[in-house]
């Protein structure tokens, strides 16, 4: 696979000093959707500014498809769409006219075919005379999404483009980004939820406190890091694990009231499923479940306690 | 270069000014009627003919300038402020655009918008005084050099303002009393000599006198001496811009 993307000993340095990216090195392939998973502050939306434009690098260098961003900006940002992670859009301008105008600041003549059917693949078809001040949280977000592909980028950047949506909203992004793969446009995304990262990405990279402290792909990672627990309070207590359960992962808590089972998130749910399955056929009455997900968190301090080691 | 996000940009901000055509054409109009109404009719009737010209229509070239000169201002401090303030900024400015790119379209677009003004106001002085034009291409042309310096002069306001208050600062405490005091509504021949001195150093008398001499072949300063002030200053107003853009300044973290 080819480097769409060369991130080669990246620094910022904001004006009040703080350094916000400490010598990043990374390399993006063409055509796959790499995920950023980092906690707020860890650098995320600054590394795709300076990547689009809107902030300036202290040091290091940053190509795309082997153009510089700085020197060779036309070239790299018409390359490039970009949905920010803060809902900025004029209130007063209808969402037709918002996003021909995204496609004209790109360089790209008007073209109804191609925006009608981002528009309509995004359901805001008809709302495009609406103006925007109208639309709800949702819809703002998928005009934004409108807007960065209109210009038809062969890398679309993806700031939290879920933070704070509804499910429904989230499945639809998770849609579009699948189809845009599909059509070989490469796509980063930030998430601070892990769920997405596993849900989409290819590779994850997390990133803290302005520095990659991990890049790998996502089936390897998961099966190292994303452990879920399942919870079964039982009727009645039980001393021993009977026979048929004793092949799982399972610990005996709260003098026996409680069966702990460890598996993997990865994982599919036909292992949960198993469980579940012994414990009836042994006849044990389940009072209630529960499963717990490692958060990101604890992912971070695993992550960090191995860098130690 | 890149025709189409200029062209972008420009038609943008037109349509944002038909958007609110009250507040864009509507009061610079009716304030004009009411300068009229008060200096043309009720004051002017008991005015004696300025430099062979009747007062009422004496005015007519500084209303004009007056309205072009705050409303340029206003209108592209505005239009490129609002988008910082909202945050719709970064469109622009991820997009493969040059700062000058950006110049000619927001700059284009309120200096269309004020020449528009400015013929406008001048077809209402029509229905009150009758007015003739000695040099019509030299009018236009004032009226074009001046809508473009003071948009790109409206521009840095609304790049270097961090808040409202900020971008109503200049074009209130500045630009208002210097264009009033320049010669807006009298000949600055009529000052006391220490007045008429002093007043010398106003830039805008100059724009306001040869804009005058455009239409009356009369004026304060010699004309040519007007076109060397607008052009100083916007040359000026250019080299400001291009420093800003040098440094990022405000609008690149
Ligand atoms: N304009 C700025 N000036 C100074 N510090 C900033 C600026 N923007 C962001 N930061 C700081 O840089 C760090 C990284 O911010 P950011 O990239 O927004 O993180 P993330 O997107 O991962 O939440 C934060 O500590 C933030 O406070
Ligand atoms: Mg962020």
């Amino acid at each position: 696979m080819s480097a769409i993307i060369e991130i080669k000993k990246l620094t910022k340095q904001y004006a009040d000093g703080y350094r916000a990216l400490d010598d990043i090195s990374v390399q993006i392939n063409e055509g796959e959707i790499i995920s950023l998973l980092g906690p707020n502050g860890a650098g995320k939306t600054t590394l795709i500014s300076i990547i689009c434009g809107l902030t300036t690098l202290t040091n290091g260098s940053v190509t795309i498809a082997g153009f510089d961003v700085v020197r060779d900006y036309r070239k790299t940002r018409s390359l490039i769409g970009l949905v920010p992670q803060e809902m900025t859009l004029e209130p007063f301008e209808t969402v037709l006219g918002t996003v021909n105008l995204s496609r004209g600041l790109f360089g790209k003549k008007q073209d109804r075919a191609h925006i009608e059917n981002i528009l309509r693949q995004l359901s805001l078809w008809d709302r495009r005379n609406t103006q925007i001040r109208e639309l709800s949280g949702g819809m703002k977000r998928r005009v934004l999404i409108a807007k960065a592909l209109s210009h038809e980028p062969k890398i679309l950047f993806l700031d939290e483009p879920t933070a704070g949506v509804d499910v429904d909203m989230r499945r639809d992004t998770w849609t579009v980004i699948k189809d845009l793969k599909r059509r070989g446009v490469t796509i980063v995304l930030t998430t601070h939820y892990i769920e997405e990262a596993e849900e989409i990405a290819d590779r994850v990279a997390v990133i803290n406190g302005g520095k990659i402290i991990l890049i790998e792909e996502k089936n390897e990672l998961m099966k190292r890091l994303g452990t879920k627990q399942l919870c079964v309070e039982l009727e009645k207590p039980m001393t021993d694990i009977p026979k048929s359960l004793i092949r799982f992962d399972i610990q005996i808590e709260n003098s026996g009231s409680r069966l702990l089972y460890r598996y993997d998130a990865s994982m599919k749910s036909t292992d949960v499923h198993s469980v579940l399955a012994a414990l009836a056929t042994e006849n044990i009455v389940i009072k209630d479940l529960q499963t717990y997900e490692s958060s990101l968190e604890d992912i971070f301090v695993d992550l960090v306690a191995k860098e130690k080691n | 270069m890149n025709i189409y996000a200029m062209r972008a940009i420009y038609h943008f901000e037109m349509a944002r000014s038909f958007r609110a055509p009250l507040q864009s054409i509507a009061s610079p109009v009716i304030s004009t009627i009411l300068y009229f109404v008060v200096f043309g009719s009720a004051i002017g009737s008991r005015m004696t003919m300025i430099d062979g010209v009747p007062y009422g229509v004496f005015i007519v070239p500084g209303l004009i300038m007056l309205t072009v000169i705050i409303q340029s201002v206003a209108n592209a401090s505005f239009g490129i402020y609002f988008p910082k303030y909202l945050g719709t900024i970064y469109e622009p400015l991820s997009a493969p655009i040059s700062p000058w790119e950006m110049v000619i379209g927001y700059v284009g677009a309120a200096t269309t918008k004020s020449i528009a003004l400015g013929l406008i106001i001048l077809a209402v002085s029509y229905l009150f005084v009758p007015i003739t034009i000695a040099h019509p291409l030299v009018m236009l042309f004032f009226l074009f050099i001046t809508s473009v310096a003071f948009s790109l002069l409206g521009f840095i306001i609304g790049i270097c303002s961090r808040n409202f208050e900020q971008l109503n600062i200049v074009p209130t405490l500045i630009l208002t009393p210097l264009v009033f005091l320049g010669g807006s509504f009298y000949s600055i021949k009529i000052l006391p000599q220490v007045w008429q001195t002093i007043t010398l150093f106003n830039p805008a008398v100059y724009l306001i006198s040869g804009f005058r001499w455009a239409f009356f072949d009369v004026s304060d300063v010699p004309v040519t001496l007007s076109l060397v002030a607008i052009g100083l200053f916007s040359a000026l107003l250019l080299g400001i811009v291009s420093w800003i853009f040098s440094t990022g300044y405000r609008l690149r973290n």
